[in-house]
């Protein structure tokens, strides 16, 4: 059994899973959301391979609609770590004008799920990390670690392989791939205790500040450009200024903040314990399509 | 604080798992707050039309939300005042036994639940011994639905009484038996006044307090098995991997496995700092001193008695749709190698029920047996008892990718380069085309002759069969003698004379048969009948592909 505290050994687990697939898959990449799990998941990609750089690039999917201050942060922490990060935009989209205003659950699905697809076939990535946690969402909490997907990049829910101990089979065949999740296991607790203990870097969007914002369907809206002001037709006097921040991070239109004084790491976590909603309440997406709808884009491709 | 609990729920289908963990959550406050509005809404549509049906919480997938069953574990993360917990729900159906097995390998403690008004079942007794072979050294059994049976102690009783017999036939180190209802919630959190015959602990009393560390490992020395060389300049070569067992401090003298090579340790990264010593379960870079031999699937070591094997007695769980049939080529995953190899015999499957040893020559979905596996170099393993890690292995169809079975190592086998390649009954007597067989006659008694026989057993070389007439003298080592025909692959004939007492060896040669038993009672006995009949006994039942029994 293993003596290591409860942090250390969620993340042993994390680098021992990252270097099996640097070990075994032929094209790993780590897909990078900018958000505080990716930041986890990028420090421990640092610690896996130290003191060589991780070997392999880091994707971003950018849908066009990110909030600012992530884009800066991914920039900058880009060239603090001389990482190799490759940023994916679907220009099919962006030509068609595809926006979170007027397409609603199709944007999703085009902006991010077929953008992934369409780099993750480009680049012929063979394997890719990603930020999933099991506490996130009911569907997630059935997925395994190393999770695969046929070539038209699906997941079968029905016929996961089975994964007995740290043995993970790596093996597939040609065009298809695996998502491989290291932090599966760590709950939103624990990244923000880890933030914390590690004293990571995290978009400042995390922590609470005046910020221009308006309410949409109930949620706190961040207006961080003159986009959601044409598209939603906003008067000066719709848009309010309050002190405010955000528990996940994703396209600004479609990303909730809640009202917090927590301005410092400290008092992010203390907020963060003590929460009652879990986190997904406010990322809209998931809500759309019902209880199961989170499934649904997992088997047609989404990460 | 007693540290993290992975457990493992599991148990026959509708035994209540799902509830009783979903009521574990909802009755400790351990629900976030729109969890449990989803729950409520949820329960609208469920099963249980109104109440609350905590299964909603745990089963997950829409599938499964539909069919009312657990198909795939699902992970669920608390923590108590005194406690953290990772619990895994598992499948109840029989076909999904292999994701149980997921959850299983995963697990520190298992919680077996037992519908109290149908007693232990096949499928909890399948449970427990996966459990068992897993690895998991601490059983909860929760007699589960106590409010159906009117919460009677004698219920209990009987089936407590069943467990401890399944605890001693499955020799399990630790098993609590608890009665509980997990719809009403007795003995789950609290304490039941329905049940005050019971002085035992309350489910969540007990999984806050066990000591799982208790079971102390008698593995010893230090050993890391190498994930992959960190070479990012010409100055620097390490090795990563996390340690397995045991402390490793700079200066130490460590060996690489499997080229035995010595070196000092110069240098140890944990993580991304420096360190002079590291620990069990820590992830590190370690530099020797010199140039050695160290690849991916190497072992690096100190003060241990591991050594290198290419042939393992291994008790596997089978999880394939598709049967196994011998000779078939896999991968082979054993700590962080990975390598070809096969399962040379099946030595037996294990009765689930019974716990009986039955010979076959094939494995289906969900069976458990005891198997040979021979790879083609040797690797550094171990028994499953004496050092974890390198006993646990996993075996991947190559040409489905598919993880089809999983084990651990019960024995590592002597002189298994010599028997490598060395033919054995099954390709002496692939290559003639048959199974060998014997047929004991006794002409005094079942009606046959001499001559017959003799004749007999001409037609059957005439149409192909290799074979050996047999008809030994008084006092002859003739069983000896048999066994020797038939391990060379033989249909053996052999005539005994009234004076030649029946002989045990001989008898207890399960491919031994006596013609009165062989032959059909309806027809005469003549040399045709008695050449078709051994020549329909003796069909090839193996397939010989050279390249894979041979490795």
């Amino acid at each position: 059994m293993s003596k290591l505290s409860h942090l250390d050994a969620l993340e042993a687990e994390a680098i021992y899973i990252i270097r099996e697939v640097a070990a075994e898959c032929e094209k790993p990449v780590m897909l990078y959301s900018i958000g505080k799990d990716s930041t986890v998941m990028l420090h421990l990609a640092l610690k896996a391979f130290y003191p060589e750089k991780p070997p392999f690039p880091f994707l971003h999917v950018n849908t066009t609609w990110k909030f600012h201050e992530m884009i800066e942060f991914r920039d900058a922490q880009a060239k603090k770590y001389g990482l190799n990060m490759i940023e994916w935009i679907n220009q099919d989209g962006v030509k068609k004008g595809v926006n979170p205003f007027d397409y609603g659950a199709s944007y999703t699905d085009i902006m991010k799920t077929q953008a992934l697809k369409q780099a993750l076939t480009t680049y012929g990535f063979t394997a890719a990390f990603g930020g999933g946690r099991r506490d996130e969402e009911k569907s997630r909490a059935k997925e395994r670690i190393f999770s695969f997907r046929n070539s038209a990049q699906a997941w079968d829910p029905k016929n996961q392989r089975p994964e007995m101990w740290k043995l993970y089979n790596t093996q597939i065949h040609k065009g298809e791939s695996i998502r491989v999740f290291p932090i599966s296991n760590w709950t939103e607790k624990d990244i923000w205790q880890y933030i914390k203990r590690e004293n990571l870097e995290i978009v400042s969007l995390y922590y609470a500040k005046e910020r221009p914002c308006i309410e949409h369907d109930g949620n706190l809206i961040m207006v961080d450009d003159d986009r959601i002001v044409k598209k939603l037709g906003l008067k000066p006097e719709d848009i309010m200024h309050k002190k405010i921040r955000f528990r996940t991070l994703g396209c600004y239109p479609l990303t909730g903040g809640f009202e917090s004084d927590a301005d410092t790491l400290d008092a992010i976590v203390k907020e963060t314990l003590g929460a009652v909603e879990s986190e997904r309440t406010s990322r809209i997406i998931d809500k759309d399509g019902g209880a199961a709808s989170m499934e649904k884009r997992k088997r047609e491709g989404y990460f | 604080m007693s540290g993290l609990l992975k457990f493992i729920t599991c148990g026959s289908v509708d035994d209540g798992k799902s509830t009783l963990i979903g009521h574990l959550l909802y009755d400790a406050k351990l629900l976030y707050a729109d969890q449990e509005d989803a729950l409520k809404l949820d329960s609208k549509v469920g099963s249980r039309g109104g109440d609350i049906d905590y299964s909603l919480l745990l089963d997950g997938l829409q599938a499964e939300r539909e069919q009312g069953i657990t198909i795939d574990v699902a992970y669920r993360y608390f923590t108590t005042d005194r406690r953290s917990f990772i619990c895994a729900d598992t499948p109840g159906h029989e076909e999904y036994t292999r994701n149980m097995a997921c959850g299983a390998s995963f697990a520190d403690l298992a919680i077996i639940l037992i519908d109290a008004t149908k007693g232990v079942l096949v499928q909890t007794r399948r449970h427990a011994r996966i459990c068992a072979l897993m690895g998991i050294r601490y059983f909860v059994f929760a007699v589960n639905k106590m409010d159906l049976a009117d919460y009677s102690e004698d219920t209990f009783d009987k089936i407590k009484k069943q467990i401890e017999e399944l605890k001693k036939e499955l020799s399990l180190y630790s098993a609590v038996i608890i009665p509980v209802s997990a719809t009403e919630g007795d003995n789950i959190t609290k304490r039941s006044s329905n049940m005050d015959w019971y002085k035992g602990p309350v489910l969540q009393d007990y999984l806050e307090t066990v000591d799982i560390d208790e079971a102390t490992e008698n593995e010893k020395g230090f050993y890391m098995p190498v994930q992959r060389v960190c070479r990012p300049s010409h100055e620097f070569r390490g090795f990563q991997g996390q340690i397995e067992h045991g402390t490793v401090k700079i200066g130490d003298e460590v060996r690489s496995l499997p080229s035995g090579e010595k070196a000092h340790v110069k240098g140890i990264i944990v993580a991304d700092h420096s360190e002079e010593s590291a620990v069990e379960g820590q992830p590190v870079t370690i530099q020797l001193d010199r140039e050695v031999d160290v690849s991916r699937g190497c072992v690096i070591e100190s003060g241990t008695d591991l050594k290198a094997a290419d042939s393992f007695e291994t008790e596997v769980l089978w999880m394939d749709d598709d049967s196994l049939t011998l000779g078939k080529n896999f991968l082979v995953k054993l700590g962080t190698k990975l390598i070809p190899g096969l399962i040379t015999e099946i030595k037996y499957k294990i009765d689930i029920n019974t716990g009986e040893h039955q010979s076959t020559d094939t494995l289906k979905k969900n069976e458990i047996a005891v198997v040979t596996i021979a790879v083609t170099e040797p690797v550094i393993a171990s028994e499953f008892s004496k050092y974890r890690t390198m006993g646990e292995l996993i075996l991947i169809d190559r040409i489905t990718n598919m993880t089809s079975a999983c084990g651990v190592i019960t024995k590592l086998e002597d002189g298994t380069k010599k028997r490598h390649y060395a033919a054995d009954r099954a390709a002496r007597s692939a290559l003639n085309w048959q199974s060998p067989l014997v047929v004991e006659f006794r002409p005094f008694e079942d009606g046959t002759s001499v001559d017959e026989i003799e004749e007999a057993e001409f037609k059957l070389t005439s149409s192909g069969r290799h074979t050996y007439f047999y008809h030994p003298q008084s006092g002859e080592d003739y069983a000896n003698v048999v066994k020797n025909l038939f391990e060379a692959g033989l249909i053996v004939l052999i005539v005994l004379d009234e004076d030649q007492k029946e002989n045990d060896s001989l008898a207890s040669n399960e491919h031994c048969k006596t013609w009165s038993v062989l032959r059909d009672s309806d027809k005469d006995v003549t040399s045709d009948q008695i050449s078709a009949k051994i020549f329909q006994s003796t069909y090839s039942t193996v397939t010989l592909d050279k390249n894979n029994w041979i490795i």
